[in-house]
């Protein structure tokens, strides 16, 4: 599935990001292919949230270097000097790559709708006929067409999340970051929204998904990566590093698991 | 008391649908107490006769009294408009990031704050002994324009700049609190999008702080109408100087105070109905709970079926 002909989507090189005293990320490697998906797992406080926060420059890395279809995230190439780059051109580069987060964070004040349509028509300067047309569509692949006009109050966690995922793919992004989708949700929601990213993936999007679901892991992802304490314990394909895992670390943590 | 068992005699099942509501003796004797002081004042205003209701009602929607009442109301608007507008610049400015916008939004706050307002007024009407003239052009180069500053600097504007500076720091606190209680979560999910500081503080930010914003700011606005009293020291024309021109000629100085009550009664109790509906409006989408009614308050209150919860607060 993987194919390495050609550059990958993403390049992650010895990244390194500290908060205060506690260094989170100690020099991690990261490279995901075009139409791949790669889980991200280990205990908590291992970094795996972090590390992903930082493919689209939410967290500021300290050193290493990043790199998303080409371009250095966060910064740019100037001769043989490196600069950072302004907001602006930092939002721009975010426009190509697609967020979910573990608490959903749709906006309350806007429908259904309403969310998705705000950064294509705001950011992308869509038409509003042509930006509501795809997000209806969005929807209804979500299995959310019947929720348009729903103010996100009025939906569960479950379809909220899968709003979420709507809102994020009406940006076109050609990368999607999943921060623990399914960690906020009660047991029984939790597989409408592993069905909706089971169809992504097999559409073909490039994702990086953090979570705990192992069973999803083994059946969706291409390959697994394991972390802990800030470091990869092990990388391999998601059927190799979920069954028969050869680091003791990562044994002790799928025990644990399920 | 009686002594109740889960299985009542001849009864097949419970059902509390018609239970009597939790009596409140104390409130009824409340009640009566409130009643009768109200009574009192009532008789009061009937028969002290210091009053003269007559007179009251001859002035209450004279001319002069009019003129007032609509200079009260635009230095209320115009104070008002100064005080959120800049207010909001300098709640953004004091957040941002820049730490000269930080420093120079912190000074504004604490000076205008820290100076009381009929201070402020009377140092703007008297700008020209500072100041007597006012000029545009280069700093310590050749200048553009200028202005005599007594001409520029008239009462109304003096009013204006006092009340709407002033403003202006109080309202910058009330929407800084306002945007720090929006969820962080939300600005990330803005950033995530690849919206700019500009766009996710004007569509997504600022649009769930007015929650928190527009509460305080209706109080702000009825402080101001009774604030604008103040100016009358600056000798400009307001509701309150009106009046006072009046019973300074006819001495009739409690009717003519009444007339004034009359008018900041009526013009609060307009802006707390009007209070209402903005707030109404901008908790669309989140729980309302809406307080209850005069004659609730006499019944237990049961809780009303508010379905949901609000945003963030439903997972863990």
């Amino acid at each position: 599935m993987t194919s390495t002909t050609v550059a990958p989507l993403v390049t992650a090189r010895n990244v390194r990001k500290r908060f205060g005293d506690n260094e989170v990320l100690k020099g991690v490697d990261l490279t995901v292919a075009e139409g791949e998906v790669v889980v991200i797992m280990g205990p908590s406080g291992s970094g795996k949230s972090t590390l992903l926060r930082c493919l689209n420059y939410l967290e500021e890395i300290d050193s290493g270097s990043i790199l998303v279809g080409g371009d250095l995230i966060g910064h740019r190439v100037e001769g043989d000097r490196i600069r950072r780059l302004p907001e602006r051109a930092i939002a721009a580069q975010r426009r190509r790559i697609g967020m979910v987060f573990q608490q959903f964070n749709l906006f309350p004040h806007m429908t259904a709708l309403g969310n998705i349509v705000e950064a294509p028509i705001g950011v992308n300067r869509e038409p509003r006929r042509d930006a509501e047309r795809y997000a209806r569509e969005l929807l209804d692949k979500v299995g959310l067409g019947d929720k348009v006009d729903a103010y996100p109050r009025r939906l569960s966690g479950g379809q909220q999340q899968r709003v979420a995922i709507a809102r994020a793919l009406a940006m076109r992004p050609e990368l999607m970051l999943f921060d623990e989708p399914t960690s906020a949700l009660d047991p029984e929601l939790v597989g409408e929204v592993l069905n909706v990213m089971r169809d992504l993936a097999a559409s073909g999007m490039t994702m990086v998904v953090v979570t705990h679901e192992t069973a999803f892991a083994r059946e969706v992802a291409d390959r697994a990566v394991f972390l802990d304490g800030g470091v990869v314990v092990e990388e391999g394909t998601a059927h190799e590093v979920l069954t028969r895992p050869t680091q003791e670390r990562t044994r002790a943590f799928l025990s644990r698991m399920t | 008391m009686t002594t109740t068992s889960t299985e009542q005699r001849g009864r097949p099942e419970l059902d509390v649908a018609g239970a009597a509501p939790v009596r409140h003796p104390l409130r009824l004797l409340a009640t009566v107490g409130v009643v009768v002081l109200a009574a009192m004042l009532g008789h009061m205003l009937v028969t002290n006769r210091n009053f003269q209701w007559d007179v009251v009602a001859s002035w209450f929607t004279a001319e002069t009294i009019m003129r007032g009442l609509g200079m009260t109301l635009m230095l209320t608007a115009i104070a008002m408009v100064i005080g959120v507008g800049l207010g909001i610049l300098i709640a953004v400015a004091r957040m941002s990031g820049n730490p000269l916008l930080s420093a120079v939004a912190s000074g504004y706050i604490w000076l205008f704050r820290a100076i009381p307002e009929l201070v402020q007024l009377l140092f703007w009407f008297n700008l020209a002994a500072l100041l007597p003239r006012l000029s545009v052009g280069i700093p310590f180069g050749p200048e553009f324009a200028s202005w005599n500053t007594n001409s520029l600097i008239t009462p109304l504007m003096a009013a204006i700049l006092g009340l709407g500076l002033l403003e202006a720091a109080y309202m910058a606190e009330i929407v800084r609190g306002g945007l720090l209680s929006v969820d962080h979560g939300q600005v990330e999910a803005a950033k995530a999008l690849g919206m700019g500081s500009a766009r996710s503080l004007r569509r997504i930010v600022l649009p769930q702080a007015m929650r928190f914003i527009v509460p305080p700011t209706g109080s702000q606005v009825i402080r101001m109408v009774k604030g604008t009293s103040l100016v009358s020291v600056i000798a400009l024309a307001d509701l309150l100087y009106s009046v006072q021109v009046v019973y300074n000629r006819t001495f009739e100085t409690i009717p003519l105070l009444i007339v004034a009550c009359g008018w900041y009664l009526i013009l609060n109790s307009i802006l707390f109905v009007v209070q209402g509906a903005i707030e109404r409006y901008y908790s669309r989408g989140s729980v309302g709970g809406s307080r209850p009614s005069l004659r609730e308050l006499f019944r237990s209150r049961r809780p009303r079926n508010t379905p949901g919860s609000a945003i963030g607060e439903g997972q863990p």
